[in-house]
């Protein structure tokens, strides 16, 4: 049995247990994860109706920290657990959380399927531009000539934008916002709970000890000065795909939506059945 | 030259002599730091080095595989879910006999989730057909290392070459090094049996063979296994010759006239020998035999020296769920079967996720054999 700690902020972590986190000071990555649970708290979302999934890296890290439900899998492999969830109880709330690494790297096969599939959950890409938890290589998310560990000279690949893959590949919503934009990061995280589908949140988020490290960005405070002049709100920019060095927030798609994987494949169950 | 170095500087280090002709990666906690090291001896300039960052230990095995095919030298570093993610790959290398060299510092396998080290990442590779080799310190890292390249150059076979994570990966120590040029000429250029990239002589890598081929292909395969040991033998003479530190396949630790006697690979090996020079202070006779070379299993070896002894423990820092007992355990008492003196056999599994494993349960494991009351197959040394 959970123990009530009478705050149902507080009764959402496993603040005996787990904390301090291992998170480093000024990491983005706290926010979202507050941000997250004040959702599932403004939505109603009980914590026995909830399974939250990671992958390996430090954003993954989020699930050890929640008393909730949740599965901590491989590096990569959060999506395809969550599928096996979904469909083993498609009354639960299921959400994905991880970094650029996880979800769009070594698990990027399993974002693009899991958008073409629909299926119904939501995603949480916490991108910071590096692996932050192997010591700051540079991911499918650092943009060209981008300083990162294994990039001294500056990045030679072209990088993924994460809401146009989502998009392209069959999301019904999907949303960016930053760390710094709390209030708004918590509308766009709960615009995407609501939707029935497959819906991806990106926040980019600070990883003031490595990425902006590399990129001479300075420390956490300096980062989030840098997040905040750098977002425009998707409302005043005509074409959100085409703008270059700058973080364009708000919701970037936002489809009608169809039967979702999770809905269709029990259908077919019964169909089935019936037979 | 004489260093401090961690087993991962060392890595990288070796591998900047090296001088590989492709080295493709993917970073994972305790063998990051060697690829990050030699990523910046690659922006130093200080190799030739084309260094791939790829998206994943499936893609940085493949990439290898791609870069040995047309005869270049390959190298690359991983551990634990890398080189799970690896397995499909590995053995492609072996079956295509191409002589890529993998530096990993072992830890152990989800789940639960741990970082530290035991040997159940190499060991769980154990049947893809690489040549593997366990060390037990730094020094013993950076020599198997170069020394690994030319080996398996010569056998046209993949090899493995382990130090226990953390406990060698991240622990410095004061090493000797070869010069850059020593290092170079020693190993040479690779000649590779075919190269994809020969336009003169077209060649078709990887087609199906059905009935027909398949099982000729692993035989010869095997076979090329089968061949490994002289080639060796014949490499670490030729490096003594020019570093003065020899390591045999297998060494025995005071084993004269010894009543009891463990075997086992790693870094433990180390702290064996601290436990068997406490007890021989003791009077009690117990000595260690200390394997280096996993595959190929050295079985003629095993045998000429097991038998002398009447009680052995078998220590394996991985278990092989429900298998009558460690891996290594188990191929000993194969190698013993055939053999008149039969002597008893124990199996110890130890140190899983780098649980620590120290002189004294290393004293209590020598203790236990020598007296051979042994009620269970496995003792789980230190397990709560
Ligand atoms: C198969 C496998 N390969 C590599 C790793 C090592 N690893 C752990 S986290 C990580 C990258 C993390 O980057 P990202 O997903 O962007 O998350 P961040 O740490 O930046 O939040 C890597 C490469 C692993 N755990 N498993
Ligand atoms: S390394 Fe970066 S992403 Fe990871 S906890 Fe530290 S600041 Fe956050």
């Amino acid at each position: 049995m959970r123990e009530l700690k009478n705050d149902p902020f507080l009764d959402f972590f496993r603040v005996d247990e787990r904390f301090p986190h291992i998170l480093c000071p000024g990491c983005g990555i706290g926010t979202t994860m507050a941000t997250m649970v004040r959702v599932f708290l403004d939505l109603g979302i009980k914590q026995d109706e909830l399974c939250v999934v990671s992958g390996i890296g430090c954003s993954s890290r989020v699930t050890g920290y929640l008393d909730c439900d949740t599965f901590h899998t491989l590096h990569g492999r959060a999506l395809p657990a969550a599928t096996g969830i979904k469909l083993a109880r498609p009354d639960m709330k299921v959400v994905v959380i991880g970094g650029d690494g996880d979800i769009m790297a070594i698990g990027g096969n399993h974002f693009i399927h899991s958008a073409r599939r629909n299926l119904d959950l939501t995603v949480i890409v916490v991108n910071n531009f590096t692996y932050g938890m192997t010591g700051g290589q540079y991911s499918p998310t650092t943009p060209t000539q981008e300083r990162a560990a294994t990039a001294p000279f500056g990045n030679v690949e072209r990088s993924f934008n994460v809401c146009f893959i989502a998009r392209a590949a069959g999301a019904m919503f999907v949303a960016r916002s930053t760390t710094f934009h709390v209030a708004h990061l918590k509308k766009m995280i709960q615009l995407a709970l609501q939707k029935n589908g497959f819906s991806v949140v990106e926040v980019i988020s600070q990883c003031p000890t490595f990425y902006g490290r590399y990129q001479g960005l300075g420390d956490a405070v300096k980062m989030l000065e840098w997040l905040k002049t750098r977002s425009v709100d998707v409302e005043k920019v005509a074409n959100p795909w085409s703008v270059k060095d700058r973080f364009v927030i708000g919701v970037l798609h936002d489809q009608e939506e169809v039967p979702p994987y999770s809905q269709l494949y029990q259908e077919l169950r019964n169909r089935a059945k019936e037979k | 030259m004489i260093l401090a170095k961690t087993g991962n500087e060392a890595f990288a280090y070796a591998m900047k002599q090296i001088n590989p002709d492709v080295v493709a990666a993917y970073p994972i906690t305790p063998s990051t730091e060697i690829v990050q090291l030699f990523s910046n001896y690659v922006s130093d300039g200080e190799v030739d080095t084309e260094y791939v960052p790829v998206e994943s230990e499936h893609s940085a095995m493949t990439a290898c595989i791609g870069a040995a095919v047309c005869g270049c030298r390959v190298m690359t570093a991983t551990a634990s879910q890398g080189l799970a993610l690896m397995h499909e790959m590995l053995f492609i290398a072996a079956g295509l006999r191409l002589p890529i060299v993998m530096a990993v510092a072992s830890r152990s396998l989800s789940s639960p989730l741990n970082i530290h080290g035991d040997h159940s990442d190499s060991v769980a590779s154990r049947d893809s057909g690489w040549l593997q080799f366990f060390c037990e310190t730094v020094q013993e890292g950076y020599d198997t290392l170069i020394q690994a390249v030319k080996i398996a150059e010569r056998a046209n076979l993949p090899a493995l070459v382990g130090i226990d994570g953390f406990i060698l990966s991240h622990c410095q120590e004061r090493i000797e090094t070869l010069e850059d040029q020593v290092v170079r000429d020693f190993l040479g250029r690779r000649k590779p049996a075919y190269n994809l990239l020969d336009w003169r002589n077209p060649i078709l890598v990887g087609p199906a063979t059905l009935q027909d081929y398949y099982f000729e292909f692993k035989r010869s395969e095997i076979e090329g296994m089968n061949q490994v040991l002289p080639i060796i033998e014949e490499v670490q003479a030729e490096f003594g010759r020019i570093a003065g530190r020899k390591y045999p396949v297998l060494e025995e630790y005071r084993c004269e006239d010894a009543e009891a006697v463990v075997v086992l690979m790693g870094s433990a090996c180390g702290t064996v020998r601290v436990a068997v020079d406490r007890m021989r202070a003791k009077g009690k006779k117990v000595g260690m035999v200390k394997l280096r070379v996993f595959r190929p299993l050295v079985h003629s070896l095993l045998k000429k020296s097991l038998v002398k002894f009447k009680k052995i423990g078998v220590m394996d820092r991985v278990d092989a769920v429900n298998s009558y007992g460690g891996p290594l355990f188990t191929e000993i008492t194969s190698v013993l079967y055939d053999t008149d003196e039969r002597p008893w056999v124990f199996s110890y599994v130890y140190g899983l996720g780098g649980k620590e494993f120290t002189p004294e349960d290393a004293e209590m494991v020598l203790e236990q054999v020598l007296t051979g009351k042994e009620d269970e197959l496995v003792t789980y040394v230190g397990v709560r």
